[in-house]
Order: C-alpha cells, then sequence, then structure tokens
C-alpha cells in the first residue's frame, strides 16, 4: 500500500513535469531553441492565478484561466522581443538570451512580490481515502494526472487533424519548405510559444496546489527537471514529453521514498546521463542524420 | 507577359550571386533557365519566390510587384516553386503533404485538387497513407510536384527536378513537364540537364556567373554552337 501511494505521487509529480515538458519540447521541435525561460513562466503562473483568487477573490478555475490568459501573453511578447530578432543568430545566442529572460521574469517577480516564500491556497483541496483508510490520494493529484491526459489528447488531436497543427509540424521539419507551401513562419512559432506558455500557467497552478509555497524561483527546478524529461524523452517528441515525464516523476518519488531524499534530485540527473549514453536521441526520439 | 524579372541583383553577404538578371515569361510557355553548377540558376528562383531579396530592379507577377513580398504570401498569388532537393515534410504522410500545398487555398478546394493530383501521379494515391520519406527519390519528385499543384499555381517554378533520378524516371518527370504545359500550366524550369530542358521548353535563356549570356527558343539554343560545345557534350 505504501509501495502504491509513493506510485500515485510519483504519477502526479511526473504529470506536472510532463505538462511542462510539452512546452519545452514543442519549441524546440519548431524553434530549435531551449526555451530556459519556460520554468519561469510556470512561476509567473502561479502568481496570477494567486493574485486572481486572493486579492480579486476569483474562484479556483477562473484564476486557472487568467493565469494561462497572462502566460499566453508572456509566451507570445518574450519570443516577438527576445528570440525572433535572433532567429539567424548563432544558438549559443539565443541559449544566453534564454537565460538573460529567465532572470528577468525571476527578479520582476521579487520587486513585484518580494523574496519570501508565500503560502498558495490550492485551487482543489481535500483526500480521497480509500482500503478504510490505508490509501490517501489527495484530490490535487486527481485532477493533476487527469489535466496531464486531457492536454496530451488534445495536443495529439491538435498536431495530427488541424490544419494549424500540421502547419507547425511542417515548420519543425523544413521552415523553408513551409514558406513555400505559404505557412507564416513567423505566426506559427508564435503560436508554438502562446501554447506552451498556457501549459506552463496550468502547471504552474497544479505544483502551488500540491506544493503549496510559491516565490519567484519556484519555476527554476521543475523547470530543468521538466527539461530534462524531455530530453529523457526524445526532446522534439510530444509523446516522448509524456513518458519522459511521468518516468521522471516516479523515479523521484520513488528515490526519495526509498532511497534518499537529499539524493533524490542527484539520481534523477544521473538516470538522464545513463539513458542519453545509451539512447542519445533520447526514449522517443528519432536519430534523424544531417543530410549534407 | 506572366513573370517579368527585371535588373536583379542578389548577394550571399559579399558574394554577388546574380548580376544585373533580366527575362520574362508569357502565359502557357515553358521557358527554362540552363547554365552550369552555380551559375545562379536557383538563386533566381529562390528569390522570385521570396525566399532572398534581389538590392535592385522589380519582379513583377501578373503586373503587380512580388519583389519585396514574404514568400509565404508569394504562394497566395499564384507563383508556387517545387525546391531543388524536393524538400518534402519526410515525417508528415503522402496526403498531409499534398494537404500543405494547399494552404493558402480555400477549404472547399482541397477534395477536387486532390482528386486531380492523384489522377496525374497515381503512385501518391497508392501510397497516400505512408509516410514521405520512404519514398523513392522519383515519388518524392512526384509528391513535390504534386504538392505545389495544390495550391492552383499560375505559374510553377521547377528547380532541378530530374537531379538524382535515373534516366527512366527523368523521362517520366519530363512527360509530366509536357501534360501539364498542354494542361495550360506555365511553367519556369532550371535544369542542369540542358539537353532535356531545351527540348521541352519554348525559349530558353543561358546564364553564367550570375549573367544572362544567352537567350532564344528552345530549338535554336539546342542548335547554338557555344550551348553544344558548353552544355550539351559537343
Amino acid at each position: 500500500m505504501e509501495f502504491l501511494s509513493y506510485l500515485i505521487s510519483g504519477i502526479s509529480l511526473g504529470s506536472v513535469y510532463a505538462i511542462i515538458a510539452l512546452g519545452y519540447t514543442m519549441v524546440y521541435g519548431i524553434a530549435k531553441m531551449l526555451n530556459f525561460a519556460h520554468g519561469d513562466v510556470i512561476m509567473v503562473g502561479g502568481y496570477m492565478s494567486f493574485v486572481a483568487m486572493s486579492a480579486l477573490h476569483l474562484p479556483g478555475w477562473v484564476s486557472v484561466l487568467a493565469g494561462m490568459a497572462v502566460c499566453t501573453v508572456l509566451g507570445i511578447v518574450i519570443e516577438a522581443l527576445a528570440y525572433r530578432p535572433l532567429r539567424s543568430a548563432p544558438s549559443l545566442a539565443v541559449l544566453i538570451t534564454a537565460i538573460g529572460v529567465s532572470y528577468l521574469l525571476q527578479n520582476s517577480a521579487q520587486l513585484i512580490w518580494g523574496a519570501n516564500p508565500i503560502s498558495y491556497p490550492p485551487v482543489v483541496s481535500g483526500t480521497l481515502h480509500l482500503f478504510g483508510g490505508q490509501l490517501s490520494i489527495s484530490y490535487v493529484s486527481l485532477v493533476t494526472v487527469a489535466a496531464c491526459i486531457l492536454i496530451m489528447l488534445a495536443l495529439t488531436a491538435f498536431t495530427s487533424k488541424t490544419k494549424m497543427g500540421k502547419a507547425m509540424r511542417a515548420c519543425s521539419e523544413d521552415k523553408g519548405a513551409a514558406q513555400l507551401m505559404g505557412i507564416n513562419v513567423n505566426r506559427t512559432i508564435s503560436l508554438t510559444f502562446a501554447i506552451g506558455s498556457a501549459l506552463a500557467a496550468v502547471a504552474g497552478v497544479l505544483l502551488c496546489s500540491s506544493y503549496p509555497t510559491l516565490m519567484p524561483t519556484t519555476g527554476s527546478m521543475p523547470g530543468i527537471k521538466a527539461f530534462t524529461a524531455a530530453v529523457f524523452g526524445g526532446i522534439g517528441s510530444i509523446p516522448g514529453a509524456f513518458l519522459g515525464g511521468l518516468l521522471l516523476g516516479i523515479i523521484e518519488s520513488m528515490a526519495k521514498a526509498y532511497l534518499s531524499t537529499q539524493l533524490s534530485n542527484s539520481i534523477v540527473f544521473a538516470v538522464l546521463i545513463i539513458v542519453l549514453l545509451v539512447r542519445p536521441a533520447g526514449l522517443m526520439g528519432k536519430y534523424v542524420p544531417e543530410k549534407v | 507577359m506572366l513573370l517579368e524579372v527585371e535588373h536583379i541583383n542578389v548577394y550571399y553577404g559579399a558574394i554577388h550571386a546574380i548580376k544585373d538578371v533580366s527575362f520574362s515569361v508569357n502565359e502557357g510557355e515553358i521557358v527554362t533557365l540552363i547554365g552550369a553548377n552555380g551559375a545562379g540558376k536557383s538563386t533566381t528562383l529562390d528569390t522570385i519566390a521570396g525566399l532572398l531579396r534581389s538590392k535592385t530592379g522589380d519582379i513583377r507577377f501578373n503586373g503587380q510587384s512580388v519583389a519585396h513580398m514574404p514568400a509565404h504570401k508569394v504562394v497566395a498569388e499564384g507563383l508556387a516553386l517545387v525546391p531543388e532537393g524536393r524538400r518534402v515534410f519526410a515525417q508528415m504522410t503522402v496526403e498531409e503533404n499534398l494537404e500543405m500545398g494547399a494552404f493558402t487555398q480555400a477549404a472547399s478546394t482541397v477534395e477536387p485538387n486532390l482528386k486531380r493530383v492523384y489522377e496525374q501521379f497515381p503512385r501518391l494515391e497508392e501510397r497516400k497513407n505512408q509516410t514521405a520519406g520512404t519514398l523513392s527519390g522519383g515519388e518524392q519528385q512526384m509528391l513535390a510536384m504534386g504538392r505545389a499543384l495544390m495550391s492552383q499555381p499560375k505559374l510553377l517554378m521547377l528547380d532541378e527536378p530530374s537531379m538524382g533520378l535515373a534516366p527512366i524516371l527523368v523521362e517520366q518527370i519530363f512527360d509530366i513537364i509536357r501534360q501539364l504545359h498542354e494542361a495550360g500550366t506555365t511553367i519556369l524550369l532550371v535544369e542542369q540537364n540542358a539537353q532535356m530542358a531545351l527540348s521541352v521548353a519554348d525559349r530558353a535563356y543561358v546564364l553564367e556567373t550570375g549573367r544572362v549570356t544567352l537567350s532564344g527558343t528552345g530549338s535554336e539554343l539546342a542548335r547554338s554552337d557555344e550551348v553544344r560545345k558548353a552544355y550539351l557534350g559537343g
């Protein structure tokens, strides 16, 4: 029963990683860049929903939507101002810019809300007791897993069935050819940032509801781990982000329970290193040789 | 005149790739640009398609200037480019590739145009659910052409359609070019295979290191001594 409870908390944590990893992987797939500011968009989503709930007294689900709306706009603005001018710049310049944007978001949050952690009112509360109280599952965990599955299904349908979703895949394969089809590549990249950032806001709310403290650096560790999950699953692959996120969450939860709480992060990253040594493209990534 | 290219100059950084090139294409014609590797043929097509910019001059299509239009808008005007190396979307299915070709078109045109393309290229219909990366080189060329036709172009630009194909497939591709021409499509063809290109072309221009050095009808150039020496092997 103990094992089952660790497994469930691992799946729930992994679902949050998966939702964040989807943003990393979609942006990488299309813009071929690592958006290291993605983790901090999670934090902005957390603060925005916090403000909506505590200062504006809006109901939980409305504050989620408010967080998503703000983060969507934020994602579009970050892409247009910071990354678009660097479209043909070397990837190192883009990477450093992303790190800069990350610090900018963290420090702006610190200016506005201060450096001290605030306690976050969970959007969903309560616990489900099963087997005569032997197994307790918080409703937040259930909602998190459900949200992750729903998002995964919706994104799969979007990229395989809709015109814009297919255009996104076309852009991620060959931007020049996509332009020759009449696809506006800049607009498609902008849309990808919008979707990824809206998902980051959802992840922010779910994360803060499970671990109810919020501070300007709240997003960095989950961001790095979700990035790890995306690489683990195969960066650029949507099912890979899902699988990588879940596995990472389960490994972390098991490591905490049975090995060592202090070492759990090291164990997570060690697993990543081993997977990449054996499968450099990640679990579901395809190794595509560069054409010359 | 359907397409008028006037005094364009294109640079790659410091390299002056296209030097004051002018030519035109009339409605219903097949016009070919021939020349050696590096003469600027592909650069010229990419510039017309809006992927590259000319520093000077103008490119008019149907009387309207397209010289400063972004590539994704040029397609909607009726100018489609089948790029060098085909550049199909390898991880998407054949049918999805064709749907992408119709990106600028109204949804109602997709079905009838798919039907037309499948009639022209029955092989593509047989493989419509396969990913494009699994097709042979000849099939990929057909897909790239079919994909461009999905946008119902007034002018179809083909960049080295025979490149890398076995002789029998080259014949097939040129048969298709003739059929498209007979069906009324205007074609601007860039080829290293000068013999084949001149055999289908109404008119031709010879490009040498970024300049137009000769022009005439396809048969005139095929008989010209200079062209025979330089491009037709004596």
